[in-house]
């Protein structure tokens, strides 16, 4: 041994304590503000699933929702972060001996502790974000019909692309993924239906409900691989339904397009709008599926806290807003007329019902 | 470390580097040292955890941040908002794990600790599954796959049969001991057929199970009805463990599993310490040459003490599925799978340690709810302060020097210097 163990005992504790001092020294003081408004009575809660309230995907779009709702409400708030499965009955037990008026589970993961604590609770009000299954007095369900505007942004992919193939993928084969994907590559369908054309969907088929997945919702090196194959496989638009490991397919199409300049790809994001949420790539970004949670949560602290609660579910749709395809930003000008009519054509005809998108993930009435 | 060993005669040995030899002045594996030391160093680590732990919160705390802007005008200030942090969130984390006396009721008031049995309870039988294998020199770090087999057992066992009440939950544990059973003994027997190494083996079996679970999820046969979510249908009465205090108006959720845990580890204690399987199996964790010269079948041994570990962590995902979560899920086995590789370093690879242990990190875990929910602290700060004492427990020497703890394996003499007791660790 070249060190003993005096010197490596030392050196450990000089490393020890500079990280000491380090961690003294580099918090920023910021402020942070996490319990104002004590002049209210009202208290609104979130318990998140195992994602965390940094997902950048529904647990964080649910808690900007019930930030919103602290700023304009001044009302109280509490929150717990789930870890794994296990926490959610635990973490929602704690949210209602905090005494809270309302508290929004996010996912169906929390659908069996949701209806648990409502049931043993019946004076608190609850809301459930992604999960129809729910019928008590006092939950009420959040659901989003996201395939409508998957079947827009289906429609767009497939009028832009210019090698006939488009790609998406998901994290895992949940129906709150797939009807993404069977959404979009409806819409692919129906272009080719309308333009007697031929494009192809890879990473979802329709028929057998099966796809490409990347297997969870964190590693974006496998989203980036996954991209990697499709763009080698001639997609030239992708949309990866798969919250953070997004960010991999936008790093591989900008790799793709600085060496692709003549024939650039681009992305289609979900959720947010990526063209807002992801600064750096918003020259790839030809659209995106918006799914629009903050505002439903956000009206349903308001509703609640004015005494107009109500256990009727919220389905997102384009009819109302709660799903949308994003502006086009960047792309506007390399969107045809033509198509932009078609697209508004197609949300009509989805609200009156004269097109039917159906999916096994859309929430039933 | 195999070139050291010309008599080694099974591929079994040879390809075992965490059993090197240990003649009586070769050091001891490393499962053997993780396990050796003292009760003093268990605390040693816990208290220099909680103390780390402590800073951290401290500098994460808003306030305190805001103090520390104007640290060298009023340093006080800086100090007593720390300390107020950290201070807070103990006391939160103990309110939510032993005892809350802002409770209504006693049972309100007691309820915390009931819940700290709970959590404690997987943690206690997949640290004996983690345990019993360090004592025949063998790293278990499957037992996450283990969990979820006889999860996945017992749970099918579960919602998928409509079978009398005491026959049903029995067939449960049995259906999730053998699911274990299966899976841990399924590296023992490849490590002493084809010499294979266990950490390697149990580490890729738990993807295996892992996606396994996931795969199974997704087929209706595992799915409720109506839905197509990776969701199984909860399972009937018959099939749950009891609570040990029924009554709607406590709603405690300690069930009867915790008693399934104190059992196990009676028996562990039983067997390893008392039995001729135990005396065998700790022969070939302290020398698996001089066991095989003795005449003890070292492969066997290996299939054993895998199966028997397998068996204990799948009455950990026994207690999951019939106890706590009455459903099947792909996060059913949460992280307590690995929890139980620290929580058997801390209670030393000892039965009743490990029980221990467990209760500790059950009070963490319990804790760490209600710490979220009052301070808003953050949740992973649980997480560092249980890495940070696995930290500390492998780097022994730090810890005896903090706390000026004497040093087992080689006492300090009369005069001896400072330098002999840090030399000395190892």
């Amino acid at each position: 041994m070249a060190f003993s163990r005096k010197h490596m005992a030392s050196a450990g504790s000089v490393l020890g304590i500079s990280a000491l001092l380090l961690a003294g020294c580099g918090a920023a003081p910021e402020e942070n503000s996490s319990s104002s408004g004590e002049n209210s009575d009202y208290k609104g809660c979130m318990v998140s699933d195992f994602g965390g309230f940094d997902d950048k995907s529904f647990n964080q779009n649910t808690h900007d929702g019930l930030k919103a709702a602290e700023e304009e409400l001044g009302m109280q708030v509490g929150e717990a972060e789930s870890t794994s499965e296990t926490d959610y009955g635990p973490n929602l037990n704690s949210m209602v001996q905090q005494g809270c008026n309302l508290t929004v589970t996010v996912g169906f993961g929390l659908a069996d502790a949701t209806k648990e604590a409502a049931a043993a609770n019946p004076d608190s009000h609850f809301a459930i974000v992604d999960d129809n299954s729910i019928q008590a007095d006092n939950v009420r369900p959040i659901v989003y019909d996201t395939a409508q505007a998957a079947f827009q942004a289906g429609y767009l992919a497939a009028a832009q692309t210019k090698t006939g193939k488009v790609a998406t993928y998901g994290g895992q084969n949940f129906p709150t993924v797939t009807i993404f994907m069977d959404g979009f590559a409806q819409g692919v369908e129906y272009y080719n239906q309308q333009n007697n054309k031929d494009v192809k969907v890879l990473g979802w088929d329709t028929k057998s409900k099966s796809g490409t997945f990347t297997g969870d919702f964190e590693d974006q090196a496998k989203g980036k691989t996954n991209t990697q194959n499709f763009l080698s496989e001639g997609a030239d638009i992708i949309m990866p339904v798969a919250g953070p490991v997004g960010g991999g397919t936008l790093e591989a199409v900008k790799e793709y397009n600085s060496s692709h300049s003549d024939k650039p790809a681009s992305v289609v994001w979900v959720d947010s709008d990526g063209f807002e949420t992801n600064p750096d790539y918003q020259d790839i970004i030809l659209t995106s599926v918006q799914k629009l949670m903050k505002e439903a949560v956000l009206d349903t602290f308001k509703q609640d806290a004015a005494g107009n609660f109500t256990n009727e579910p919220y389905i997102g749709t384009l009819e109302n807003g709660g799903v949308t395809l994003a502006p086009f930003h960047n792309f506007d000008d390399q969107v045809s007329e033509e198509t932009k009519t078609a697209l508004d054509d197609i949300k009509t005809k989805i609200i009156s019902g004269e097109i039917k998108v159906e999916t096994e993930g859309s929430p039933k009435a | 470390m195999s070139a050291e060993k010309p008599k080694a005669v099974k591929p079994a040995a040879t390809a075992a580097p965490a059993n090197p030899q240990m003649g009586e002045h070769a050091k001891p594996s490393l499962a053997t040292r993780l396990a050796g030391g003292g009760f003093g160093l268990s605390l040693g680590a816990l208290i220099a955890a909680l103390f780390l732990g402590g800073l951290l919160i401290a500098a994460t705390d808003p306030a305190t941040q805001k103090a520390a802007g104007y640290f060298f005008a009023r340093p006080t200030d800086t100090l007593s908002a720390a300390w107020k942090a950290a201070a807070g969130a103990y006391k939160a984390m103990f309110e939510g794990a032993i005892f809350n006396p802002k409770g209504k009721t006693f049972a309100d008031q007691i309820r915390p600790l009931t819940e700290t049995l709970t959590v404690a309870t997987p943690l206690i039988l997949a640290g004996l599954a983690v345990a019993l294998p360090f004592r025949a020199g063998l790293f278990n770090i499957g037992a996450q796959g283990q969990i979820i087999l006889g999860a996945l057992v017992s749970g099918y066992v579960g919602f998928a049969y409509n079978l009398p009440l005491a026959l049903h939950l029995v067939l449960v544990i049995i259906g999730g001991i053998i699911g274990g059973a299966i899976w841990g003994g399924l590296v023992g027997l490849l490590k002493a057929k084809t010499g294979a190494h266990e950490v390697i083996l149990s580490i890729m079996l738990n993807y295996i199970a892992a996606n396994l679970i996931l795969l199974l999820l997704k087929t209706p046969t595992f799915q409720r009805e109506g839905s197509s979510n990776p969701i199984s249908p909860i399972l009937p009465d018959s099939a749950l463990l009891p609570r040990i205090f029924p009554g709607s108006d406590l709603n405690f959720r300690l069930h009867w599993g915790f008693v399934l845990a104190i059992i196990a580890v009676i028996f562990a204690s039983w067997l390893i310490e008392r039995s001729t399987i135990g005396f065998r199996l700790r022969a070939v964790g302290a020398n698996p040459n001089a066991a095989r010269t003795a005449g003890i079948n070292v492969a066997n041994g290996y299939i054993i003490v895998m199966a028997i570990a397998g068996a204990l962590a799948g009455l950990a995902g026994v207690a999951q599925v019939a106890g706590t979560e009455k459903t099947l899920t792909t996060g059913i086995a949460a992280s307590f799978g690995f929890d139980a590789i620290t929580v058997a370093l801390l209670g030393r690879a000892k039965p009743w340690g490990t029980f221990f242990a467990a209760l500790l990190y059950g009070a963490f875990r319990a804790g760490g709810v209600m710490m979220q929910a009052t301070t808003g602290t953050n949740i992973d700060i649980v997480a560092v302060v249980q890495a940070l004492i696995v930290l500390f427990i492998a780097a022994p020497p730090l810890v005896r020097t903090i706390f000026r703890l004497p040093d087992p394996a080689n006492p300090r003499k009369k005069k001896a210097s400072k330098n002999n007791s840090l030399q000395g660790a190892q």
